[in-house]
């Protein structure tokens, strides 16, 4: 039925592949037109195949075998098309192939223009081969892809030495998540024999005791928590935005950090078998809350959609966490149309401020980018979680699962309540610092509007991050009912029931984001002298925020610092002095014994022969007198 | 057939070495081109390679010296199949990428040629007294070519590199010699036959004495930490050529031991030796990552990082399960593939600008893009990301030994962090960055030659990435073989999910 | 008349074994030593030939043949030695050859 649904990672690794050794020669813009062409492709292959499933209802899917990769331990390359991998793969290559055009007119110029193209293809590919891999084994082939594309574009432009670092931190801090998805698996293995969803997901109540599921589970967390950039693991998100803005949007807001929401709502069963969800959600709220506190202080436009992104993946993982699958993945794909729209508002204003990224040198920037700005307000008060748009919806439902859980949750609603309003605030004070106010523009700067080929991107990205939330409202629950089929295996936690209810959860989080916009919008609609004075009143507590909360530097002396000390003396003082100093220490004791005994060689034939006889005479006697005559 | 495996390369040395002195260009075109004979034969082998089949194939036998009964007795299954079939790959490579060693060429070409004879010999050998001979017989060519074609301190090098190994050889000798007489006087005849030898029945005592004779041989080989001393010096003195060889082909002969003598001669010995065996794996593993990091020198750090890839191959001949010894077949195969190319690429660069030290790079990636792109997707290789060889062999020795030696086997995947940060690490200061240094900005990038050296390995790394079946396939019955043959001869008893079922279809387990 | 029985032949072996002997560890030239040894070897092959017909086999005399043939290699070698040494030094004594001092 939907065997040709490997036409969708077929299509952006065809392009990468063509691109890598025919991008050169084919140019500015064909190259990156062909990338396009390539992902929208996708799309279009991935939106026939996902048909099947709104036709007919309660339809699973099937599985779609390509060729044996690994198969002693259930890992083949095959993919697992059902509802749940049919959104992601939507998600993934709609918000791709719109970024891939809009960076036809980002990376206008660019010397290595086509090459980013191949890169981003890769990553559609990597990506897809994630969401549709229908083996733990497959899904972890993309989970390092992606970690190696985010490397490559995050790097980009590798000339800046904050680049390269940047990108390496990105895979090494992904790698220690990945440690523990390892060992997941490993431990999947050691208890299914098969690391295939076929053989796992059925069986998982009657192979899997709670402290083993619960194991697994925090070992899939520790993994998902790397790539979703969580706490302890999210330093590497904000660095990362070194890359070009498009990839910020593409993989460090719409895709490839959600994996980890992802891999959770995959192994659902897994989680539900156990306790470690629970920890999920706590790991999630804390990090919404700690994120969205930074970003607050944050004067670099792309920073602080950086910690954005990272507290709203939190609200994902409060959401999987707590057995709301289908809100996390709802709010997964609003969070990517208003996220990367608010990445590609922004790279659209650093391209018309000539690669500036200071919040305090921009301002007015309304008349000047009226599609930018105007598109970007709509996306500010989507995340900011105001009715209607896509982000009250989704947003909503999570806060109503948490409510619903109660005991722990109802601490957990608490805080996501808090953190939407303060995504509110930091949303809007980011707005009118840009858009409104006095322009602070450095000398020489000429803010223009970005050409057709980005704004229509932006456009397009507005529309969804107003109309997407209709595709779930408790009014007419159409997600639900299309991802219905891939968690029929698990209880799936909802919202309170009810219209009353729906309604004062509703009012109160809608408060709290008006109260926190207007807060910000209060103050930052005015002269600098007053945000100063505002910003003032917070105190130490402002600079920390600023500053992070100083955990890169935390990180750096307890473990970076101390790590590289370690190394240097196991390679200098005990290896090359200890081991390899014994060695060479029996050379030399060999060597000297040698010294001493070589005297007895005097190179005289005569001397040798009174030896050999001496030797002889000895013998004959010993034989004469032990031997009893010969 | 594997006779002439054998003697071809040995012919082939013999007719350079009888090229007119005076022509002295001629040794290294005609050498290349005479060790493709080598790789034809491999390659015939490889394809008509029976899969499904555990014992050994195409197997020789002639009686060589029958009171000591010796024989020339050869054969091949899928444990020395891929290593066999990597030598013949490499060694063209490696004479390809020995244009710049214009001194005494002749005899660089006989030697390389001689080594090829030796390790293939090796892997070939299923007569205890041959499979020394060879052993040996690797060493002097690898001797010379350290010796007299290194950098600076090659003698020392070099002698270090004989010493460590002869060392090791000796045990080997006394414990080989000494299983021949146990025959003599269980049986009655002496014989040097792997498959009679097998049938051997040692005290506990005996197996075990002998265990270690032969472990400390090959752990030496490998190496094993702490043993491991010997190959950051030989590698970073040895020539391009020496060390593709030497990490790509020569270690495996301490790893290929270990599973084709340690395992099948005294299986309980072995089984009791897993923790010991296991934990200097691992400590391999982390402890070679570790000191990889901060080696100042580029070829150090990739013969440091050998110590830790080595280290998962011996983990999963320890695991005692399916996945574990496929993992360790494979990765034989794939570390010998991506380290070779690793040792080209510095040997490459080398060449241009005389110096492997990491600070005297930076930046090259501006230069030498294509050379950075092939640097980088080898890096990746190494480093086991999915997709590419590397991960295969990893992930199978992980997935496989952890339902037999749980800790060992998560302590082993923390070294898959360890290698991203040093080898990474590595390329941000070596390829990132602007190209400040005024030597560096002169650089040009690799050649058609060079390009030529890199894309079979490549090709490789992406095949055996994303279709490993082709080796899978031929090694799974050998290594379920194995296995059986371990769970028979001792009290010990797979896990539940360290045997697998549907690894190859018909050849029943029990 | 007194009988030859084979214990003479062995005596006078045991002479002409001890003569080479102390030859070769009193004298310096490197001719008289290789002379020394040729009565040495031959001190032995009378043995051989003595003991082999005192005990009635013939493995003695073979062991002869061997030894002779040896001999004959090892004079062409030795002598092509110290015919080469002499036409570098000018002299044959083997107490000026003392290289290989440790």
């Amino acid at each position: 039925m939907t065997d040709f649904v490997w036409l969708v990672i077929a299509f952006p690794l065809a392009g990468a592949v063509l691109l890598h050794f025919l991008g050169r020669r084919l140019g500015e813009p064909l190259a990156g037109i062909i990338g396009t062409l390539a992902a929208a492709a996708a799309f279009v292959v991935a939106f026939v195949a996902a048909l099947p499933f709104i036709v007919e209802e309660g339809n699973h899917g099937e599985t779609v075998m390509l060729w044996e990769w690994m198969p002693a331990i259930g890992a083949n390359l095959e993919i697992t098309w059902d509802p749940l991998a049919a959104v992601m793969a939507l998600i993934v290559t709609g918000v791709g192939s719109l970024i891939h055009l809009f960076s036809v007119g980002y990376m206008h110029g660019d010397e290595r223009f086509a090459r980013f193209f191949t890169y981003l293809n890769l990553f559609l590919a990597s990506m897809l081969t994630l969401v549709l891999g229908g083996n733990f084994a497959m899904v972890f082939l993309g989970w390092e892809l992606v970690g190696l594309c985010s490397y490559l574009l995050i790097s980009f432009w590798y000339t800046k030495p904050s680049a390269a670092a940047a990108g390496k931190k990105a895979f090494v801090v992904n790698r220690i998540g990945d440690f523990g998805f390892m060992v997941g698996l490993m431990l999947v293995f050691t208890n299914f024999g098969t690391l295939a969803f076929d053989g796992i997901f059925e069986r998982v109540p009657e192979i899997l005791d709670g402290s083993t599921a619960t194991a697994i589970g925090l070992l899939f967390l520790v993994g998902a928590a790397g790539k979703s950039a969580q706490i302890p693991l999210y330093v590497w998100l904000p660095d990362a935005m070194e890359g070009p803005t498009p990839v910020s949007a593409l993989i460090h807001a719409a895709t490839m950090v959600t994996a980890g929401v992802y891999l959770v709502a995959r192994s659902a069963t897994i989680f539900a078998a156990g306790d470690a969800g629970i920890v999920v959600a706590v790991v999630g709220a804390l990090t919404a809350l700690w994120a969205a506190s930074i970003a607050i202080a944050q004067s670099d436009i792309k920073r602080v959609l950086a910690y954005s992104t990272v507290s709203q993946l939190g609200y994902m993982f409060i959401a999987v966490g707590l057995g709301g699958y289908i809100a996390g993945i709802f709010h997964l794909m609003t969070h990517a149309f208003f996220k990367a729209l608010l990445f590609l508002g922004s790279g659209s204003v650093i391209h018309g401020m000539h690669e500036e990224q200071d919040m305090n040198k921009m301002g007015g920037l309304l008349e000047k980018m009226p599609v930018t700005g105007v598109t970007m307000g709509i996306a500010t008060l989507a995340i900011a979680g105001i009715p209607p748009l896509a982000g009250f919806w989704s947003k909503d439902e999570i806060l109503g699962v948490a409510f619903e859980y109660g005991g722990v949750g109802i601490v957990l609603w608490v805080i996501g309540l808090v953190t939407a309003l303060i995504t509110a605030f930091y949303m809007t004070r980011q707005w009118f610092m840009v858009f409104t106010g006095e322009p602070r523009w450095e000398e020489g700067v000429d803010p223009h509007e970005s050409p057709r080929s980005m704004t229509v991107p932006l456009i397009v990205l507005a529309v969804l991050s107003v109309g997407a939330g209709f595709l779930n409202t408790p009014f007419r629950l159409t997600l639900e009912h299309f991802l219905e089929p891939s968690f029929e295996l698990v209880k799936v936690a909802h919202p309170p029931e009810g219209l009353g209810m729906f309604a004062l959860l509703a009012a109160i989080s809608v408060g709290a984001g008006i109260a926190g916009a207007a807060m910000a919008g209060f103050v930052y609609s005015r002269p600098r002298e007053i945000w100063e004075r505002f910003q003032g009143g917070f105190g130490g507590l402002w600079e920390a925020w600023q500053a992070a909360y100083r955990v890169d530097d935390l990180y750096g002396a307890t473990i970076v610092t101390p790590g590289r000390k370690l190394s240097e003396r196991m390679a200098f003082d005990f290896d090359a002095g200890g081991i390899d100093g014994f060695v060479n220490g029996v050379g030399r004791a060999v060597r000297s014994a040698g010294a001493r005994t070589r005297v007895l060689q005097t190179g005289l034939v005569r001397n040798y022969g009174v030896g050999f006889v001496a030797g002889l005479l000895a013998v004959v006697i010993w034989l004469v007198i032990a031997g009893g005559g010969v | 057939m594997l006779t002439a495996l054998i003697l071809v390369p040995a012919v082939a040395a013999v007719v350079v070495m009888l090229l007119p002195s005076d022509r002295k260009e001629l040794a290294l075109p005609v050498g290349f081109a005479l060790s493709f004979v080598p790789l034809a034969i491999a390659g015939y082998l490889f394809f008509e390679f029976e899969t499904g089949v555990a014992g050994y194939q195409f197997t020789q036998k002639a009686v060589w010296y029958e009171p000591w009964g010796i024989s020339w007795n050869l054969g091949v299954d899928g444990i020395s199949l891929g290593l066999v079939a990597l030598s013949v790959i490499l060694i063209p490579i490696a004479l390809a990428a020995s244009t710049t060693i214009t001194d005494r060429t002749k005899e660089f070409v006989v030697f390389t040629l001689l080594l090829e004879a030796g390790l293939i010999g090796s892997f070939l050998a299923l007569d205890l007294f041959l499979f020394f001979v060879f052993f040996e017989a690797v060493l002097v060519p690898m001797y010379f070519i350290i010796g007299i074609w290194g950098s600076e301190r090659r003698i020392y090098a070099a002698m270090k590199f004989f010493i460590f190994t002869a060392f090791g050889s000796a045990f080997l000798l006394a414990s080989i010699v000494a299983l021949s007489v146990f025959h003599n006087r269980q049986f009655g005849s002496p014989s040097f036959d792997l498959l009679e030898l097998m049938s051997l029945d040692l005290t506990l005592d005996q197996s075990r004495w002998l265990f270690a004779g032969f472990g400390i041989a090959f752990a030496i080989k490998v190496p094993v930490f702490p043993l491991h001393t010997w190959l950051p010096d030989a590698h970073v003195q040895a020539p391009t050529a020496g060390s593709v060889l030497l990490a790509g082909v020569m270690l495996k002969l301490g790893t290929y031991g270990l599973l084709r003598f340690n395992l099948n001669l005294f299986p309980q010995a072995a089984v009791d030796a897993v923790p010991i065996i296991a934990g200097l794996a691992v400590i391999g593993i982390i402890y070679g990552a570790v000191v990889a990091i901060v080696q100042p020198d580029l070829k150090k750090l990739v013969a440091y990082s050998s110590v830790s890839h080595l280290g998962f191959i011996v983990l999963g001949t320890a695991a005692l399960t399916s996945a574990g010894f496929q993992g360790a077949v494979i990765q034989n195969v794939n570390h010998g593939l991506t380290t070779g190319a690793l040792f080209l690429l510095v040997g490459m660069i080398y060449e241009r600008r005389h110096t492997k030290k990491i600070e005297d790079f930076g930046g090259l990636a501006k230069v030498m893009p294509i050379f950075a792109g092939l640097f980088l997707f080898t890096a990746f290789a190494s480093i086991g990301l999915p997709g590419l060889n590397g991960f295969v062999g990893e992930f199978l020795v992980l997935i496989g030994s952890f339902p037999s030696i749980p800790v060992f086997a998560t302590i082993a995947a923390f070294g898959v962090i360890l290698a991203a940060i040093y080898l990474l690490w590595a390329y941000e200061r070596v390829f990132t960055g602007i190209p400040d240094k005024p030597e560096n900005q002169k650089l040009t990038d690799l050649n058609a030659r060079e390009i030529g050296l890199m894309v079979p390995l490549v090709v490789l790394m992406l095949v055996l990435g994303l279709y490993p079946k082709i080796l899978l396939d031929r090694t799974a019955a050998s290594t379920e073989a194995l296995l059986d043959r371990v769970e028979q001869a001792t009290t010990y008893e797979v896990p539940e999910q360290g045997r697998l079922a549907d690894v190859f279809a018909g050849e029943g387990d029990e | 008349m007194i009988e030859v029985t084979a214990g003479w032949y062995l005596s006078l072996a045991a002479v002409l074994f001890s003569i080479g002997l102390l030859g070769i560890l009193v004298r310096r030239n490197a001719l008289i030593m290789f002379m020394c040894v040729e009565l040495m070897l031959n001190a032995v092959n009378l043995t051989f030939v003595a003991a082999g017909r005192a005990l009635g086999n013939l493995e003695g005399q073979v062991a002869v043949f061997f030894v002779l043939v040896v001999a004959a290699a090892e004079v062409v070698v030795g002598l092509a030695i110290i015919v080469a040494i002499f036409r570098r030094r000018e002299s044959a004594s083997v107490d000026e050859l003392a290289t290989l001092r440790g």
